[in-house]
């Protein structure tokens, strides 16, 4: 059997704040494989913001192992931490993150421009990502001329842009009515099944009852992990 | 990140906000407007200095009898013994590194022919005076030397007095009156153009030195035979000025019996010389001028430098999701560094625009406000150099904000409201 996708062991994280250390993960032990369709839930402060964070290579761990895809984050410099996100993670946030005044296909083809893609091979790319969220007419849209739900599918094309080996959603519904949330969610679903490895953080339990795993945090450590 | 696609970045963030990048670049054009105007101003003022030299001939000496105030009291120009007729005749002889050499006299007088008068300058000189001062003829024909041996009454005439007198043409062969003195015209000079201070040189009549001495001037002195105002002397060709000058100093010290460390009776000038030191305080003056451009430029770059911040702040989100789609940190510092770059660049060429502008403006309505001997000349290095000084201010001002965007945290700046 091949090593998990994710792997992390004592892994641990301590802000620095003026009043003292605040130890948002006290060493968290994990292994996701690869395809897996994981749910992180917890209450606000509970740590699973900060794991998301670590495991998008956004933040570094102040101990412990954490290797994602191959890579042992721990030790990694920014630079190779930016080319890790470039290619093996995908971010879909709760407030869509589009640049404004920008196309729906330029805000996809976005990822790609850091892989020193030219203009040509990056539009057809961010078309074929567009078209995988069923917004193939909307391309030469600009953010502020489409619905929410569809500005978060525009995200999540964008996610799916650098072929990352995962998917990290943060609250990607937070910000969407229940319909909304629902056909966003049906993607997450069909791109799971297509083999896509995806974690979610939400604190909405019908969101999390999706995910095949239900990975929940309590005071910087996971209390429960339910299959 | 390759430099094209994050020019395209930079156009497309300027755009957004075409009217914040056109106040913020208001200082640059400034800037590089009062340079360019300035040091074209200075400049058209050099090449215009530099032309009359050659008008005059860099290699033409003028002497004087009397001694250069120096220190105390001393005789002016014109006072002592003045130089004569065989003066000349010795020095074109005598010296072989002097090509030519004419004597001068020269009187204001009143021009007259049938139903008009002209007040202008008369010049009493030598056959040779056109070599040394290099002029030339658009008709006719210049006096001879032995027209002048016998104090012929003939005289080329300027263009400006030909035109005053002649308003119809005709000048060679008609006659004109000076002193009741009529004076056969048998040329017309060419175009002389502006003198060294920029009057007008084609407003004169050049007639035979004996003819303008004897019955023109009433020049004379006790003691003196054939008495000029002044030498003028042509030195060769290839012949060092220095040399030609000391030369012709120690000839002649000899030759009008100065005593061995007394001051010279007499002074010899180079005025291409003269010309140039005087030109060295405009030079000056305009350095003065551009550096007062260049601190615009530079408080044009604070403006810059503002204007940048605020985009930082207000593209933290952009700056986060950048980060974390997989930007270096250096890609977002050369993004905001372009960004500052393109938008002084184009702060650089519309102030050479508006610098060009107002330079040919100053020339065109300058005579009108009473501004004379005003020329432009837009040096395309110039222009080139006030380019970069002004790409050079983006970089030097835009770097603060770049590296500050650099450096968020991308966790932070995602959250940014």
């Amino acid at each position: 059997m091949s090593a998990p996708l994710i792997r992390a062991r004592g892994l641990t994280r301590v802000y620095k704040l003026g009043g003292g250390d605040v130890h948002a993960l006290r060493g968290v032990d994990l292994d996701i494989e690869r395809g897996e369709y994981c749910a992180i839930m917890g209450a606000s402060g509970s740590g699973k913001s900060t794991f998301m964070n670590l495991l998008g290579a956004l933040d570094r761990p102040s101990a412990g192992e954490l290797v994602v895809d191959g890579e042992p984050l721990q030790d990694k410099r920014p630079d190779e931490l930016a080319r890790f996100r470039n290619r093996s993670v995908g971010f879909v946030f709760q407030q869509f993150n589009l640049l404004p005044r920008t196309t729906a296909l330029d805000n996809v083809a976005l990822p790609l421009l850091y892989r020193g893609w030219s203009l040509s091979k990056r539009r057809e790319r961010a078309e074929v990502c567009l078209r995988m969220v069923g917004l193939a007419d909307r391309m030469d849209h600009h953010p502020s001329q489409l619905s929410g739900g569809q500005q978060q599918r525009v995200a999540i094309a964008r996610a799916l842009a650098g072929e990352p080996a995962i998917l990290l959603a943060d609250e990607p519904t937070g910000a969407l009515d229940s319909q909304t949330s629902e056909d966003v969610m049906d993607i997450f679903d069909r791109l799971n099944t297509e083999g896509i490895t995806l974690i979610i953080v939400t604190h909405e339990a019908d969101v999390g009852a999706r995910a095949r795993r239900q990975i929940t945090f309590r005071d910087g450590l996971i209390v429960e992990d339910a299959r | 990140m390759n430099l094209l696609a994050a020019l395209a970045v930079a156009l497309i963030a300027l755009r957004v906000n075409a009217l914040r990048s056109f106040l913020a670049i208001l200082g640059v054009i400034f800037g590089v407007a009062a340079v360019i105007t300035t040091v074209s101003l200075a400049q058209g003022a050099r090449d215009a200095v530099e032309s009359r030299i050659s008008a005059l001939g860099a290699s033409t000496l003028n002497i004087t009898a009397g001694s250069r105030s120096r220190g105390g009291r001393q005789g002016g120009a014109g006072s002592g013994t003045p130089f004569s007729d065989a003066d000349i005749n010795a020095l074109r002889t005598e010296l072989d590194f002097i090509a030519a050499a004419s004597g001068l006299v020269q009187s204001n007088v009143t021009a007259v022919v049938d139903g008009a008068n002209w007040p202008t300058q008369m010049i009493g000189a030598n056959a040779e005076y056109m070599d040394v001062r290099d002029w030339s003829l658009s008709e006719g024909r210049m006096f001879t030397e032995a027209e002048t041996q016998r104090a012929a009454r003939v005289a080329v005439i300027g263009q400006t007095t030909a035109r005053e007198l002649f308003p119809g043409g005709g000048a060679v062969g008609a006659s004109v009156r000076v002193n009741s003195q009529p004076f056969d015209i048998i040329g017309v000079l060419g175009d002389l153009g502006a003198g060294a201070f920029g009057q007008d040189q084609n407003d004169v009549l050049l007639a035979p030195v004996t003819t303008v001495r004897s019955r023109v001037t009433g020049f004379s002195r006790a003691g003196v035979r054939d008495p000029v105002q002044q030498v003028w002397v042509k030195v060769a060709p290839g012949f060092d000025m220095e040399l030609a000058t000391l030369e012709l100093e120690d000839y002649l010290r000899v030759r009008r019996n100065v005593a061995p460390g007394a001051q010279d009776n007499f002074s010899i000038r180079n005025f291409a010389d003269l010309i140039r030191a005087f030109n060295e305080t405009q030079r000056v003056l305009g350095l003065l001028l551009a550096s007062a451009g260049l601190i615009t430029l530079l408080v044009g770059g604070i403006g810059i430098m503002n204007v940048m911040l605020v985009s930082v702040t207000e593209r933290t989100r952009e700056i986060g999701l950048r980060l974390a789609v997989g930007a270096r940190r250096r890609d977002i510092r050369n993004q905001f560094l372009i960004e500052s770059v393109v938008l002084c660049s184009a702060g650089g060429v519309i102030g050479l625009g508006v610098g060009i502008a107002v330079a040919r403006g100053i020339e065109a309505f300058g005579p009108a406000m009473g501004l004379t001997g005003l020329a432009v000349s837009v040096d395309p290095s110039v222009a080139l150099i006030a380019i970069g000084a002004a790409a050079g201010v983006g970089v030097l001002f835009g770097f603060y904000p770049a590296v500050r965007a650099s450096r968020l945290d991308p966790i932070e700046a995602l959250r940014h409201e």
